[in-house]
């Protein structure tokens, strides 16, 4: 597959399109209905979440015990839990914590992964070895599974730590519930990114355009940053968008078990747990507890899904026309 | 070739070191000490110091790696300390690994008859509402989550939501099977695998659908294909005889590579449906800190799939002459 990509890129260059290559991504995605979707998805997600003070019309934490397990209203869209506190507006400040760890956990694996697998496909020898070999390691471990090993272990002394250098408010707000989730995906999740630049950076190197940019002098690191990764960028992309998909769905399932992001911290996944126990006592009355939430985790899934289809065909139109 | 597979089972020995020490060192220094967790918050220092020698967790930290090891080699993993206190985490791990591989085996058959067939019929309906479907069949599978699954497909077809089944006027059910029923694992024959094996086989289906689609696109691309047409080969067997065949390699590593998961219990959906698999018994162990458990059954799933990739690898360069040379 890697293969037919590089092949697509090099085409591009020796045909003159009126339009730029941006503008020309852009009309194929704009085609794309389920991209489109996709995207219009992500983009409402990234808003709410920007704008969750303003959105939510309770405080999330507020509980209201004489309104308990209500359907949903008027002036509780999304109905309450059984503290009482508002669903909606769970939801929208769920929001801001699903985005918070995809983009964290897509920057580090971004600042880890791009330079470690463009260093390894670049130079070769010991570098190379020296990457791919701690990626396999990393590989060899199973999945979540592995995640939630380091979740789980790393935060007991995360949480000491901060108590150690005086940081006991920090200790117990819910912020380091952060750190320990972002850390546990990041860590994992950079290799799979170092293997594709490598395999990509590998592919382009001999190519023309790099060995005259080399001939006349280009600074190494200039090579790397300003010919290579501009035509290795491609599936990149594609693996980023599909990963955040991922990467939501690790962290809402980190928070079920609990592990991840606790209460009164919402995350779409603590929020599915504490209703799930409610909704198995009183099925079908309550169903609105448990559908919400997961229909909007899973939304968010399906459009990363969709926009990273949609990429890779915008991107590849020779394997997809 | 020989050198090849050299190479890589000179790599075999250290990767699993790395692997083993890792793991233990995430098991042993994240969570902080074992016998506090053991004991509890009112132990007294003296009983403290005293299970300390006993489990050995007073010495350096490559004497207990080395002793970990050591008594791993001869298969004994230690014991359990919270859940099942005292009993040997080998002991443990055989008892509920056959359910998991079982169950597993299973879902991947699942997967496997009805990814294939999907991502073939795509390609070939290629840009009609089949393939829109199918398409959307792939992505909803990698995209609902388990936790949502879960409760949804239990009550879906479970005896306590007979309204749905019955105006339906199709009367069976697949429950009730969670443990907070009181609902009991039969084994694999019966009914109470079908849920579980279904939702663990979303992803193969996704994954193996997505495959043979693309799979089946770039075959019948090429130009062999081209010339089996042109010289009046019925389309039935340019498919069946020349496209499809180049398209199932790649599936065959894939599962390949699946024999390696065969060991890990999917630890959302086990213990959701009460099969006393390894997820159930991960699940458990990660909730109560059971350290040894979880590191035995890191260890146990990454050299599994460790082998498993290199099976894989060494397979593949037989059966294939041109991956050789790389």
């Amino acid at each position: 597959m890697t293969a037919s990509i590089s092949v697509s890129m090099r085409s591009d260059g020796f045909t003159r399109h009126a339009r730029s290559p941006e503008a020309r991504l852009l009309s194929r995605l704009a085609r794309n209905l389920p991209a489109l979707l996709g995207a219009m998805v992500v983009l409402a997600v990234v808003i709410v979440a920007i704008f969750a003070p303003v959105i939510a019309r309770y405080p999330y934490d507020q509980t209201n015990l004489d309104a308990i397990e209500q359907a949903p209203s008027a002036a509780h869209w999304f109905g309450t839990d059984a503290l009482g506190r508002d669903m909606f507006s769970r939801i929208v400040w769920g929001a801001r914590s699903a985005v918070f760890v995809i983009v964290m956990v897509t920057l580090l694996g971004l600042a880890l992964g791009v330079p470690l697998g463009a260093a390894a496909g670049y130079f070769g020898g010991w570098v190379d070895t020296l990457v791919m070999r701690v990626a396999d390691i990393l590989f060899a471990f199973p999945g979540l599974l592995f995640v939630f090993f380091i979740a789980a272990t790393i935060k007991p002394g995360i949480v000491a730590w901060a108590r150690s250098i005086g940081l006991t408010d920090l200790a117990r707000s819910g912020y380091l519930d952060y750190a320990v989730v972002i850390f546990a995906l990041g860590v994992v999740g950079w290799a799979g990114l170092a293997r594709l630049v490598r395999g990509q950076v590998l592919a382009v190197r001999e190519r023309e355009f790099v060995l005259s940019a080399q001939a006349i002098g280009v600074p190494t690191w200039k090579v790397i940053a300003r010919h290579i990764l501009p035509n290795a960028l491609a599936p990149v992309i594609v693996s980023i968008s599909m990963g955040m998909g991922d990467i939501a769905l690790s962290e809402g399932y980190l928070s079920f078990l609990g592990i991840g992001l606790q209460p009164p911290t919402p995350s779409w996944g603590n929020i599915l747990a504490d209703n799930a126990g409610r909704y198995w006592r009183t099925f079908p009355q309550m169903i609105w507890l448990v559908l919400i939430p997961g229909v909007v985790l899973a939304a968010v899934v399906f459009a990363f899904n969709f926009l990273g289809d949609g990429l890779n065909e915008a991107l590849n139109p020779e394997i997809s026309p | 070739m020989g050198a090849f597979v050299i190479r890589r089972l000179l790599w075999l020995p250290v990767l699993l070191f790395f692997v083993s020490l890792i793991t233990f060192a995430l098991g042993l220094y994240g969570p902080g000490d074992p016998v506090q967790v053991m004991l509890g918050m009112h132990a007294t220092p003296a009983t403290i110091e005293r299970l300390r020698h006993t489990y050995g967790f007073d010495q350096p930290f490559y004497v207990q790696y080395l002793n970990y090891v050591g008594n791993a080699l001869h298969g004994d993993f230690g014991y359990s300390l919270v859940k099942y206190r005292d009993q040997p985490v080998g002991k443990l791990i055989a008892e509920s690994l056959p359910v998991t591989v079982q169950l597993n085996i299973v879902s991947i058959l699942l997967g496997v008859v009805l990814g294939v067939p999907l991502g073939l019929v795509a390609a070939l309906k290629r840009d009609t509402w089949i393939d829109l479907l199918v398409r959307g069949i792939v992505i909803a599978g990698i995209s609902f989550p388990i936790i949502f699954l879960n409760p949804v497909l239990t009550f879906i077809f479970s005896r306590r939501h007979d309204i749905i089944i019955a105006a339906a006027h199709i009367s069976f059910s697949l429950g009730p099977f969670l443990p907070m029923t009181g609902g009991q694992w039969d084994g694999i024959f019966s009914t109470k695998v079908i849920l579980p094996a279904f939702i663990e086989a979303t992803g193969v289906i996704a994954v193996l659908t997505r495959q043979m689609r693309a799979g089946m696109l770039e075959e019948l691309g090429k130009d062999y294909v081209r010339t089996a047409r042109a010289k009046g080969l019925r389309e039935r067997l340019v498919v069946v005889r020349h496209a499809m065949r180049n398209a199932l390699i790649p599936i065959a590593t894939i599962l390949g590579l699946m024999l390696g998961s065969l060991v890990a219990g999917d630890f959302l959906v086990e213990p959701w449906f009460g099969v006393p698999g390894v997820g159930a018994l991960a699940f458990d162990a990660l909730f109560s800190r059971d350290y040894y458990v979880i590191m035995a059954l890191t260890l146990l799933i990454a050299i599994t799939y460790v082998l498993a990739n290199l099976l894989v690898d060494v397979m593949y360069g037989l059966l294939d002459p041109r991956i050789r040379q790389a």
